[in-house]
């Protein structure tokens, strides 16, 4: 993209090395949190997972500058990100709809 | 005619040709490990309790990879901002550093598998007595280390043992099963921390199953070798593009700049969907 | 592919920069997607012709069960040896040629036919670009898929022979099997898939940006709608079966379990595995292709009879925008209803009411493409050429497979017609007299542009009366035998369950069930004789068809024939530019009856 001027530019390189620092304060936090050995599985799962979309979003929005992309990018991603979740959450609904003594296959 | 907006974008949809390319190539990338990110859920809440390996891995050196990738994406970003300003010379020295990390990541990762291969869970038709946490346990399964002959071999199995005619061999157990809570295995660590570990000799006749920590010896690490070879392949395949627009497709530069940038945007592209996949393979592999 | 914006490329010089190439870089590793097309075409066809020999034998076979085969069973045993002993298939290589008959089938001739061919040479022509947006992608596209095709015929003659566990290839039959057939399947798959991706990225990508100006969403024709959806399905649909495909090669050569369940035995004894895996989970994502992958073989037919329509009635089609949404719909809603085939496997019922809903609900769509057809016929000034007569069948064929499909997608009636001859029956009136149809219509109608040469009417007319006889003759009688509980992949037709009938029991394997087999056998012979006349005409038209005097011998209203015949490199002398929607057929007050998109308004409204 032609549009984008020299200041423009090293606006963006600030950006990017905060998200950098970001992304690195993410990942200590999701091994620190290992360490600390929840109770509770689920809310291990829930918060690893929550920062993994964090730091996810701040790649795919920063550095993939898609929080500037255009209108055909995000209808594809749109799409995919919901037959993504279908295909996850079908499958999975549908394990846990199977009789019981059923599930083990 | 020629084809059009190869480097220009089009009026109507703002984007030049590769950029459509690479997000449709993405949003099929995305449902490739969509399909096994979904195995690996189904597979895993679909485990009878107790059979589902986890904390086996090496935390401190995952850790160290993730910020591996985390920095080549960084620097491939701020090897294209140089670019967009025209400064080849930064451009070049950014890139050096993403395509020596790719090489790092592969290099720890390859020294990871390696680690895994003479790393043996071994399945015994009587149950011995060991000490895990400070207590003394009954169990058939262990985990451990093989010695036979002087040597730590790689990749036995049940079947090795008949077809090498092993009648006996060195093992040293670990102080953790994964059949522990991630609570209980780290208090097993700190206690067994610093002690000589136990040792037993067993008979292959005592062994009902050996395997070392392959892709065969459960659904966990069919996973974990399956999706890190994959993305291993695609931070190979990554860094070759990289590196060959990097030097030997360099020319263009000269000849076609904004073309050569928008090469850069879209292998960029590509780079920082591996580094994503990575965030994600992350903790699902090496935490949960 | 220099980087040139549309200004600058300017008409006729281009043709004097391009020196003359050689065969190799002309036909056989050319980047212009009307060779590739066109390689594509001939590769579909090959394969199409493959897959109907397999058949044609297991059909004989069948019916005359433990008898060996004629003329080829001899070829048989001394080719693939021990499996065909004394010129009779065995149950293993009926099994091997049923599985490679679906999967040659769908991926490598359907599919590539109307994808591969009919999408790479008509889609750009039709948008009024120079190429696809990527050509290189896409010479790299039909490679794999040549790749592909290879390994999977050459697994017919590796010990044990090809993969017998059905174009589906569930696990975990599929992976206990002990021979190298389905290794050689999956690595096939790998490449097939591959080269769909490659080819769904590029021509998503061409229509999304080499679109002409003046060629908005909405003047687009059908036919590049079709295949624009279709490049969707192939993308996101695909990668979930890859990474399946990926799995079971695990399964297979590194011994894990993702497929394999905890105590699974083979030959009576505990296999050596971990355990661990769920066999649904391959037909989940099995399914997630399975289910888009029947849309990818239907909407470019819809596509093609569409045109075909429009032409030979010389009107609008009707509801063109019905159309293009209601193919949208289809793609949307075809993600979402792959556990119809399912049902059976004990699925609860709250998930099984889900499915069942959008099953129907995705019935609609198809419906309204369907009786947009009919109603665009309403009134036409019909001219039945042989690409029209084809296009005309499609619609009660493909009618016929679609209402069969209703039952199948209750879960109370398919629990009955689940795995029988009747699903056959309803998949293949969809697919064979109904997709394949569309792509003779196809040849037929497009061939002049490729050659510019017309096939032979006559030589049409006999193809085409003796395939719609035919096909009814095989298919039909497939209705009657699936309601009577003759499932399917029986290596001997429900012989041995025909003898053990109760003599009046209703719905058993009667006699009159059992000798629809014979007929059937005997419809699949008419239907490859008649074939002939098809083949022979392609090739003898090539040479010595007759010429058309102009670009647009059926006088089209699409840019495809608005260029010269055949369309040199690059497509167009000067780039076209839009003015109306696709079908401008008898319009009032013009002197022809039909306007091209490319012709300008003269001055003022009409
Ligand atoms: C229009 C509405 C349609 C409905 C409601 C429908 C429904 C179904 C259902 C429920 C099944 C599973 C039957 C079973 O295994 O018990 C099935 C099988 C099948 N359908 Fe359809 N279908 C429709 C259209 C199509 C179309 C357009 C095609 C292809 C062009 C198609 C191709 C197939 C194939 C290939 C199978 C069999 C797969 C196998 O088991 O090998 N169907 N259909
Ligand atoms: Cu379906």
């Amino acid at each position: 993209m032609s549009d984008h001027s020299h200041q423009d530019i090293a606006k963006h390189v600030k950006i990017y090395i905060t998200v950098f620092v970001a992304l690195l304060v993410g990942t200590i936090i999701t091994v620190a949190l290992n360490y600390l050995h929840f109770d509770s599985m689920a809310l291990t799962i829930a918060i690893a997972l929550f920062v993994a979309t964090i730091k996810a979003a701040l790649v795919a929005c920063y550095f993939m500058h898609l929080i500037s992309e255009r209108k055909m990018i995000y209808l594809i991603m749109a799409f995919t990100v919901f037959f993504f979740i279908g295909l996850m959450f079908l499958t999975l609904g549908a394990h846990y709809d199977y009789p019981p003594n059923t599930t083990t296959l | 005619m020629e084809i059009p907006y190869t480097a220009q974008p089009r009026k109507d949809t703002g984007l030049y040709n590769a950029k459509v390319g690479i997000w449709l190539f993405l949003a099929s990338e995305v449902m490739l490990f969509g399909g096994l990110f979904s195995a690996y859920i189904l597979l895993r809440v679909g485990a009878t309790p107790g059979t589902w390996v986890h904390g086996l891995l090496n935390i401190p050196i995952g850790t160290f990879n993730t910020a591996v990738l985390i920095t080549s994406s960084v620097t491939v970003v701020l090897s294209w901002a140089a670019l967009k300003v025209g400064n080849f010379g930064r451009y070049r020295f950014y890139q050096a550093i993403t395509i020596l990390c790719a090489l790092g990541f592969l290099g720890i990762k390859s020294f990871e598998y390696r680690e895994k291969f003479s790393h043996y869970e071994v399945w015994l038709n009587q149950p011995v007595t060991v000490t895990r946490g400070g207590q003394e346990v009954q169990t058939d399964r262990l985990l451990g280390h093989i010695e036979y002959q002087g040597h730590h071999p790689a990749f036995w199995s049940t079947k090795t043992l008949a077809e090498k005619q092993v009648e006996s061999f060195k093992f040293t157990p670990d102080p953790i099963h994964y059949k522990m809570t991630p609570k209980e295995m780290a208090h097993a660590r700190k206690t067994a921390a610093g002690r000589k570990a136990e040792e037993f000799e067993f008979k292959a006749a005592d062994v009902k199953r050996l395997s070392a920590f392959v892709p065969g010896h459960s659904t966990y690490f069919a996973l974990y070798f399956t999706l890190t070879a994959l993305h291993a392949l695609h931070v190979l395949g990554g860094a070759v593009v990289i590196f060959y627009i990097w030097g030997p497709g360099a020319k263009m530069w000269k000849t076609d700049p904004e073309r050569y940038t928008n090469r850069v945007e879209v292998s960029g592209l590509f780079w920082h969907f591996v580094d994503l996949v990575w965030i994600f393979l992350f903790p699902v592999l090496y935490l949960l | 592919m220099q980087a040139t914006s549309p200004k600058q490329s300017h008409a006729g010089h281009a043709e004097a920069h391009h020196e003359e190439p050689g065969f190799w870089s002309k036909y056989i590793f050319s980047t212009d997607h009307k060779i590739i097309g066109i390689q594509y075409g001939l590769t579909a066809l090959t394969f199409l012709l493959f897959g109907f020999c397999l058949m044609l034998m297991m059909r004989w076979q069948i019916a005359h069960p433990g008898q060996p085969v004629p003329l080829v069973g001899p070829l048989l045993a001394k080719v693939l040896g021990g499996v065909a002993a004394g010129g009779v298939m065995s149950a293993d290589l009926y099994n091997s040629f049923g599985a490679m008959h679906g999967t040659i089938m769908v991926f490598l001739a359907v599919v590539p036919l109307a994808f591969g061919a009919f999408g790479n040479y008509v889609v750009p022509l039709m948008i009024g670009a120079p190429d696809m947006a990527f050509p290189r992608v896409n010479m790299a596209s039909y490679q794999a898929y040549v790749v592909g095709g290879i390994i999977m015929f050459v697994s017919f003659f590796i010990p044990g022979g090809a993969a017998q566990a059905g174009w589906t290839s569930y696990s975990p039959l599929a992976t206990s099997i002990p021979t190298d057939g389905q290794t050689f399947w999956l690595v096939g798959m790998i490449f097939l898939i591959t080269s769909s991706l490659l080819g769904a990225v590029n021509f998503i990508a061409t229509i999304i940006q080499l679109r002409a100006p003046g060629m908005t969403w909405m003047r687009l024709p059908f036919f590049v709608w079709a295949q624009f959806v279709t490049g969707f399905l192939l993308l996101l649909a695909f990668p979930p079966l890859e990474a399946a495909g990926l799995m079971q090669l695990m399964d297979k050569v590194a011994g894990t379990s993702f497929f394999l369940p905890t105590g699974l035995a083979v030959g009576g004894q505990l296999a050596d595995v971990s355990g661990g895996g769920s066999p649904l989970l391959w037909q989940h994502l099995f399914w997630f292709l399975g289910h888009p992958e029947v849309y990818v073989l239907i909407l470019p037919a819809m596509g093609i009879v569409c045109e075909v329509i429009s032409n030979n009635t010389r009107k609008q089609i009707w509801g063109y925008k019905s159309l293009v949404y209601s193919s949208l719909a289809i793609g949307f809603l075809s993600f979402i209803v792959w556990a119809h085939h399912m049902y059976l496997t004990g699925m609860g019922t709250k998930i099984s009411t889900f499915f069942q809903t959008t099953t129907m609900i995705i019935s609609i769509p198809s419906v309204i493409i369907l009786t947009c057809f009919f109603i665009s016929l309403w009134g036409g000034s019909i001219r039945f050429n042989t690409p029209m007569l084809f296009a005309l069948a499609f619609l009660p064929m493909f009618g016929i497979g679609g209402l069969t499909g209703l039952p199948l997608g209750f879960s109370a009636s398919d629990l009955h017609l689940h795995d029988t001859y009747y699903v056959i029956a309803h998949f293949h009136y969809v697919v064979a007299p109904g997709t394949i149809f569309a792509l003779f219509a196809g040849i037929y109608y497009w061939f002049p542009k490729m050659t510019g040469r017309l096939m032979s009417e006559y030589w049409g007319r006999v193809h085409f009366w003796g395939s719609l006889i035919f096909m009814n003759v095989v298919f039909q009688p497939m209705f009657a035998q699936g309601m009577a509980g003759m499932i399917r992949r029986m290596a001997d037709g429900g012989a041995n369950y025909s003898l053990a009938r109760v003599p009046d029991a209703i719905g058993g394997l009667s006699d009159t069930i059992m000798s629809l087999h014979t007929l059937i056998l005997w419809g699949g012979i008419g239907l490859g004789l008649v074939q002939i006349p098809f083949i022979i005409n392609v090739f003898w038209s090539i040479k010595h068809g007759r010429k058309v005097t102009s670009d647009n011998p059926w006088d089209a209203t699409t840019l495809e024939w608005q260029t010269p015949t055949p369309p040199p490199h690059g497509n167009f002398a000067a780039e076209p530019t839009v003015h109306r929607g696709p079908y401008d057929y008898s319009l009032p007050g013009k002197a022809k009856d039909f306007t091209p998109q490319n012709e300008p308004d003269q001055g003022g409204k009409h």
